[in-house]
């Protein structure tokens, strides 16, 4: 039913488990579907250094994060959020026309786990990122426009 | 690798005496049973013959035995052949909640002809109560049908008793007994319905022939309509090889009926008995003191039943499950549901149907396999994660649905 790819990630799936101090966490699926899935991320320097899973699903779902994991791991964000269910599908050497939705929670639920960190990345910038010169609140570590046509840089 | 058939509602092996009964309809007999000349002669009396072997198995006459090619056609030809057949006198059907779906689409159907149903609930253990089957019948009502056990949960109904409601309000009683010929004594005349359905496969013949009993007197339109065979109530050369080995099989079993199911019984108490010590957090379903022998279902908390499977069929295990993950449909069992049980529960199903080979070092391997398959994916479960962290895994959020397995249903 499956191919060889699938059932090998679904016997050995990579990265499973936790991340005790996640940057991000991404929970999709839920009991109507038969499929839930946990993505968590650690992300150093824009780098997605960790990324782990925990998969209630069958095996399609199970092997689906298993690659989605392999698949994200030492990306940048952007490189990550680029990962579509159409190329989890095919790196996993296809998935039954039945079993096409479980590649979309994979992908989804990364997606998720990302913009879970950059929501908590810009809620802390808001709160934390501060202008270096004059201590203005400004978002994304710039200078705030004040000081930048002043020349204090 | 130690091979387990734990699948038996699936498929079930074909006895060597009903392969020994087809193979000559399969090459030199091949002729037709309708033919006037000798050929047709031994393909005529193979088919009486096998007529009398099916009737036999549940004490019903030769004559009220028709042929059909599937279960699921029987259950459709006594649906819409009732329905039909009975349409002046009123356009309510009422079916357990439970049934087959070659019970319930018929139903369906049969509601864009114009035709009502009732859906009879079930309890937890997947009993139809008879007060409740009474409630349902109004009227109008012109069939009710009652599966006699549950191909899944194991359930076994009180038909006898459920019937004579029905009858009490005039209204004739159809009955699928998929799961339970070849598992219990069935005797047809005894329970009182009008109808009875049933493959060979029940009895270890081959796929692609099945029977309908019809009461005597019984009359009901052909679905398939054309020559007069199997006197009029369904038309089309028969499978004569199918029909031979499927009155072969039907023989074997009644003789050893007894002592299977003595073992059945005994392997699945193993079960029962056995896999709550070496496993944690399961949910036995079905009725415990009115079941089939051999059935076992069981909700493996927090582990979704297809990749259960997917485990069990590498250690040589051969089973099923309700969950929706599993199923071509991709909706949960709707006899679980029925019963109460959460739909994330649902999904954690496992089914086993043991038969007459089924041993007690299969089961030994089934105990000793299963459990670390579940651990292993438990480690996995967000659900498990949860439960282990006091929260509650089966908490839905407002609006839980799945929009990507709604257009299934059309």
């Amino acid at each position: 039913m499956y191919s060889e790819r699938v059932m090998e990630h679904f016997r050995n799936p990579r990265n499973v488990g936790e991340i005790e101090d996640a940057s991000g966490v991404g929970e999709i699926g839920n009991p109507v579907c038969g499929d839930m899935m946990t993505f968590y991320v650690k992300i150093e320097n824009g780098i997605l250094a960790d990324v782990k899973f925990k998969t209630f699903g069958c095996g399609a779902a199970i092997a689906v994060s298993s690659m989605v994991s392999e698949m994200a791991r030492g990306k940048t964000i952007e490189e990550a959020m680029k990962i579509s269910n159409a190329d989890v599908a095919k790196e996993l050497g296809g998935l039954p026309p039945n079993k096409m939705h479980c590649s979309n929670l994979g992908a989804d639920a990364l997606h998720k786990a990302i913009e879970n960190y950059l929501a908590k990345q810009s809620g802390a910038e808001k709160k934390d990122c501060r202008c270096p010169y004059c201590e203005t609140p400004v978002e994304g570590g710039a200078i705030c426009a004040p000081c930048k046509t002043s020349g204090h840089q | 690798m130690h091979s387990v058939y734990f699948d038996h509602a699936a498929a079930a092996p074909l006895l060597p005496e009903a392969r020994e009964a087809m193979l000559a309809f399969l090459s030199e007999e091949f002729g037709n049973p309708a033919s006037l000349h000798r050929l047709g002669d031994k393909p005529r009396a193979a088919i009486e013959a096998a007529r009398a072997q099916v009737a036999a198995l549940i004490n019903s006459r030769p004559d009220d035995i028709v042929f059909t090619a599937s279960a699921s056609e029987s259950n459709n030809l006594a649906i819409k052949g009732f329905a039909l057949s009975r349409k002046d006198k009123g356009n309510h059907i009422v079916v357990s909640a439970i049934e087959h779906v070659s019970v319930l689409e018929p139903a369906k159907s049969l509601k864009k002809l114009g035709f009502d149903v009732t859906e009879v609930p079930v309890d937890s253990e997947g009993v139809v109560h008879p007060d409740k089957l009474e409630a349902a019948i109004r009227p109008e009502t012109i069939l009710v049908s009652v599966m006699h056990a549950n191909y899944e949960v194991g359930t076994v109904q009180n038909i006898k008793e459920l019937a004579a409601i029905a009858h009490k309000h005039k209204v004739p009683f159809h009955s699928d007994g998929t799961a339970a010929v070849g598992r219990i004594a069935v005797d047809v005349a005894d329970l009182g319905v009008d109808s009875y359905a049933f493959p060979a496969m029940s009895v270890y013949g081959p796929k692609g022939a099945a029977a309908l009993y019809l009461k005597r007197g019984t009359r009901i339109p052909s679905l398939i309509e054309g020559g007069f065979q199997e006197k009029n109530r369904r038309a089309g050369t028969e499978d004569v090889a199918a029909i031979a080995g499927f009155g072969a099989a039907a023989a074997v079993t009644k003789a050893k009926l007894p002592e299977w199911s003595a073992m059945m019984t005994k392997l699945a108490q193993r079960i029962f008995e056995e896999l709550p010590g070496k496993l944690e957090h399961i949910i036995f379903t079905g009725s415990m003191s009115s079941r089939v022998p051999g059935q076992v279902s069981v909700v493996v908390e927090f582990v979704e039943g297809e990749a259960m499977l997917l485990f069990l069929d590498d250690e040589g295990i051969a089973a099923a499950s309700g969950s929706s993950c599993s199923a071509k449909t991709l909706k949960a069992s709707h006899v679980l549901l029925a019963m109460g049980l959460l739909h994330t529960k649902a999904q954690s199903s496992l089914v086993l149907t043991l038969g007459k080979d089924s041993t007690d070092a299969d089961v030994t391997h089934f105990l000793d396999k299963l459990p670390p398959i579940a651990q292993r994916l438990r480690q996995m479960s967000p659900l498990y994660a949860k439960f282990m962290k006091g929260e509650d895994p089966y908490a839905m959020k407002p609006g839980d649905s799945c929009e990507e397995h709604e257009p299934s249903e059309e």
